[in-house]
């Protein structure tokens, strides 16, 4: 098997498992009540945290670039609560333009 | 659109078509990262059949682009899974928050556990829960969605140019971004934000790549204080 298939396979493969564990193994057991509202605020907190690491992540270092002019951008868009695609479009707009310039 | 600022409104849309509407300005964004996914695995030397199997079966932009990113790099083949993994690992933290909704038999919950993707999972949630008819519907359109922006970067290649030119990757930030203002509706969903946003900010210069996400899972532990009384 080439690299390239082995990685395919391997990443595949750990994701399934990765997805699957607690949905395969608690059944439809709900949580108890404490961890539920743990739970319910993951959502929050890792989009948070993928914003963040997105924004100005660049693998183990932060860098300033244009993607937080892009993002920027976005939160003005998200602030005047314009439609998703017009965030989404502002965000890519402004960062390409930044990146023109610099 | 008023779904994504009110998630947790009555109108909510509690079906599979409801969540496959309500996702696809999403499944948009996935098109276009989906692209810049297949333009660097074909760069990385992937070629074109090894990406697109990859987006159907790992079903996860992040992950893959960290595969891809290490493979470019010429890293072993043990740094790109373990880069892949870490960065999946907060799958096992949604699987949690997924589990209760699914139904079944326990190949089907493995089945349906695997369309949940950080976006599907934002627009599944329903009043502190995961609507599972939505997840399926939302999960489904995005498949499709990041499937054929890969075709289309990885047959297309280079040809196309470096992503970054277009600013395609400020989108997948803003993306996540326009998911986490639909999610702020209460303090403790505010403080679990600025949590994680502090955690992973923190970690990232210091700790391997996927680990600062991992962590920022324990901002949602603000959330055992119990509800202030009204």
């Amino acid at each position: 098997m080439s690299t390239t298939w082995l990685i395919v396979v391997l990443v595949g493969a750990a994701t399934v498992a990765l997805k699957g564990l607690a949905p395969v193994l608690l059944g439809e057991r709900e949580l108890p009540p404490p961890l539920a509202r743990v739970s319910g605020a993951l959502a929050p907190a890792l989009l948070a945290a993928l914003v963040v690491v997105q924004t100005v992540g660049d693998g183990q270092a932060l860098s300033v670039d244009p993607r937080v002019a892009g993002v920027a951008a976005a939160a003005v868009a998200l602030l005047l609560r314009a439609p998703l695609l017009v965030v989404l479009v502002a965000s890519a707009g402004v960062a390409a333009t930044v990146n023109a310039l610099t | 659109m008023s779904i994504m600022m009110e998630p947790n409104a009555i109108s909510v849309d509690r079906t599979m078509l409801g969540g496959a509407r309500d996702v696809a300005p999403i499944a948009f964004a996935a098109l276009v990262i989906g692209v810049s996914f297949g333009i660097l695995a074909r760069d990385a030397g992937m070629g074109v059949v090894a990406p697109i199997v990859m987006s159907l079966t790992t079903f996860a932009g992040s992950a893959q682009m960290a595969a891809a990113t290490v493979m470019h790099d010429g890293g072993a083949v043990a740094a790109a899974v373990a880069a892949a993994v870490l960065l999946n690992l907060r799958y096992v933290a949604i699987g949690v928050s997924v589990a209760p909704s699914l139904r079944g038999r326990r190949a089907r919950r493995l089945a349906e556990s695997q369309l949940a993707t950080d976006e599907s999972w934002a627009i599944s949630q329903d009043r502190g829960r995961v609507n599972r008819e939505r997840l399926i519907g939302a999960g489904l359109v995005l498949l499709v969605a990041w499937t054929t922006g890969t075709v289309a970067g990885a047959v297309g290649g280079s040809a196309l140019g470096d992503p970054a030119t277009y600013g395609f990757d400020a989108m997948f930030p803003a993306l996540f971004l326009a998911l986490l203002a639909g999610q702020l509706g209460d303090g403790r969903a505010r403080a679990a934000a600025l949590t994680g946003a502090l955690i992973a900010l923190v970690l990232t210069p210091v700790a391997p790549p996927g680990i600062p996400i991992v962590a920022a899972a324990a901002g949602a532990l603000i959330a055992l204080r119990p509800e202030r009384p009204a």
